[in-house]
């Protein structure tokens, strides 16, 4: 009995942790990066889609895509969309400004991550709407600080 | 400042094309040392346009967060001959430029 309660004291335990996990695909809008981006509106997770690998060997370029679903018409289409970092010096990753000439929604580029954490993008419509989606990524070797 | 930049040389009218383009830059952080221990200052490509017969099409506010010798890849409605010009501009004020031509049938 006593060996059966110390195992389901431990499985309760490593439980817990993935809680605060699953919460955190939320996007927090009193971040006061996303704020500066969104004013105040609300970022309502989907139509966005960001690609990053789950585990990268090296943080000093890690290939990222994100793509958002529109039709990219004059009357509906992506403005811009922002990258945003959970721990990176510069939260603000990078800004890309798009209209309805882009015909297609998506950016790819190589980032820079210091260390794991969750990469969050902002994608901003022309109807004034925000989306977001992010993805975890697994660094084993943080840029920034190497001095390499 | 070296850039590659690939665009399809011809295509039809209406047709998304994609357009990479990557930067020989360092994206210097800011938040590295050299030998002697002093900070090496920040120098990263801040902005770059992408402009399609004088109007701009994409736009990049870029940071530290990217990495060395940026890569684009991005894409555009090919709506009529013409030239395509990239244009950016590091912290330093040093400015870079590429143009591409592309011919748009139907």
């Amino acid at each position: 009995m006593k060996r059966r309660a110390f195992l389901a004291g431990i499985a309760g335990a490593l439980a817990v942790p993935a809680l605060p996990g699953s919460a955190c695909a939320q996007v927090n809008p009193l971040d006061p990066n996303i704020r500066a981006v969104t004013k105040g509106a609300p970022v309502r997770p989907g139509k966005v889609r960001l690609e990053l690998p789950q585990l990268a060997d090296n943080g000093n370029s890690v290939p990222m895509k994100v793509s958002v679903e529109s039709p990219m018409t004059e009357a509906d289409h992506v403005r811009s969309i922002h990258l945003f970092s959970e721990r990176n010096p510069v939260p603000r990753m990078a800004s890309f400004h798009l209209g309805p000439r882009a015909g297609r929604a998506e950016v790819s580029s190589r980032v820079r991550l210091a260390g794991s954490q969750r990469v969050t993008a902002v994608a901003e419509l022309s109807d004034g709407s925000f989306w977001s989606d992010s993805a975890h990524v697994q660094v084993t070797l943080s840029a920034c600080m190497d001095e390499s | 400042m070296v850039a590659r930049v690939q665009i399809p040389q011809q295509a039809k009218r209406g047709e998304v094309i994609e357009v990479r383009i990557v930067i020989q830059h360092s994206m210097e952080t800011g938040f590295r040392h050299d030998d002697v221990g002093r900070l090496i200052k920040r120098n990263v490509i801040n902005v770059l346009s992408c402009r399609y017969n004088g109007a701009e099409v994409f736009r990049a506010d870029l940071s530290s967060g990217i990495a060395a010798n940026p890569y684009l890849q991005f894409y555009t409605v090919a709506d009529s001959s013409g030239e395509f010009e990239f244009s950016w501009v590091d912290d330093e004020g040093a400015r870079g430029s590429e143009r591409r031509s592309i011919a748009v049938s139907g």
